[in-house]
């Protein structure tokens, strides 16, 4: 589709963060490399101490086991973060909510639009992937969905309602893919599994659709 | 019928609406579109196949134009 006079192909909100690199696939592809080495630099260390404590007498039991613990919750609590990016935030504006819900449901196709009544997340596929959005973050999960990748992202306005929060990101990414994740604060990237724990519930099903549309990519 | 409209505190909150044969409305519509821009807000024209536009005019022939506020890393 031609873009209409006076369009801009770039996301504006960029200018804020001139500093980062465009998040590209190869950006996201070394990132995800970072995040692999860098659980593992700080996971085996606690177990190789655990092991060793083990290796030089079984009385060390209780501290090669508070270093195992340390090996499995210092993970644990990346993923808590990266899961967090697509909890609710903020106050539910019960009154204008049905408004807002009504013109999210509105930009979105059928399907998408069921799931997000069901769960509170908007799926989308873009060139990148397919993206979950939340109120106050938003997950990708590359073609083949072994890997996601969460980002924090809000719209700035705190009296919005859920859904207008939702659809400020959803209008953001749809504007600039690569500017809406360069703007966007990458806090997570792991096995999408190791984000599904954490999740809420209700919103397990739509994580579990996006890695069903990302294998078939 | 084109509309403009804004999301806000209230949901959302229509700001104009016109058709291509009504100039006067068209004309309203630009006035109250040009001022949401000078007030922080980004135009935005969603195509529904999964891409919008930023606009920085008021696309006469547009359905919907939306008023989003700016997004930043949280």
């Amino acid at each position: 589709m031609a873009a209409p006079a006076g369009s801009a192909p770039a996301l504006p909100e960029i200018a804020q963060v001139p500093w980062r690199p465009v998040a590209d696939q190869r950006y996201l592809d070394r990132n995800a490399r970072l995040w692999r080495l860098w659980t593992i630099a700080y996971s085996a260390p606690f177990v190789l101490i655990g092991i060793g404590l083990l290796a030089v007498t079984w009385l060390t039991f209780p501290v090669a086991l508070a270093a195992f613990a340390q090996a499995w919750i210092i993970p644990e609590l990346y993923a808590f973060r990266g899961a967090s990016v697509l909890r609710r935030k903020g106050a539910r504006h019960d009154r204008t909510e049905p408004v807002a819900q009504g013109l999210l449901g509105d930009l979105l196709g059928h399907a998408e639009r069921d799931l997000q009544r069901e769960t509170g997340l908007a799926l989308q596929r873009s060139a990148l992937g397919i993206w979950l959005m939340g109120e106050a973050g938003a997950v990708l999960m590359p073609p083949g969905g072994a890997r996601v990748h969460c980002f924090c992202v809000r719209a700035t306005d705190p009296e919005l309602p859920p859904s207008d929060r939702i659809a400020h990101l959803l209008l953001a990414l749809r504007t600039d893919e690569q500017g809406f994740a360069t703007v966007a604060n990458h806090a997570f990237c792991g096995a999408p599994w190791r984000v599904r724990r954490r999740l809420p519930a209700p919103m397990k099903p739509a994580l579990d659709e996006a890695r069903r549309r990302a294998r078939l990519l | 019928m084109s509309r403009l409209i804004r999301m806000d505190a209230s949901g959302h909150s229509t700001l104009a609406e016109w058709s291509a044969a009504d100039q006067a409305a068209f004309d309203a519509a630009v006035r109250e579109f040009r001022d949401q821009l000078d007030e922080g807000y980004i135009g935005v024209l969603d195509h529904g196949d999964g891409q919008a536009t930023q606009v920085r005019e008021l696309p006469r022939d547009a359905e919907l134009v939306i008023m989003r506020r700016p997004i930043a890393g949280g």
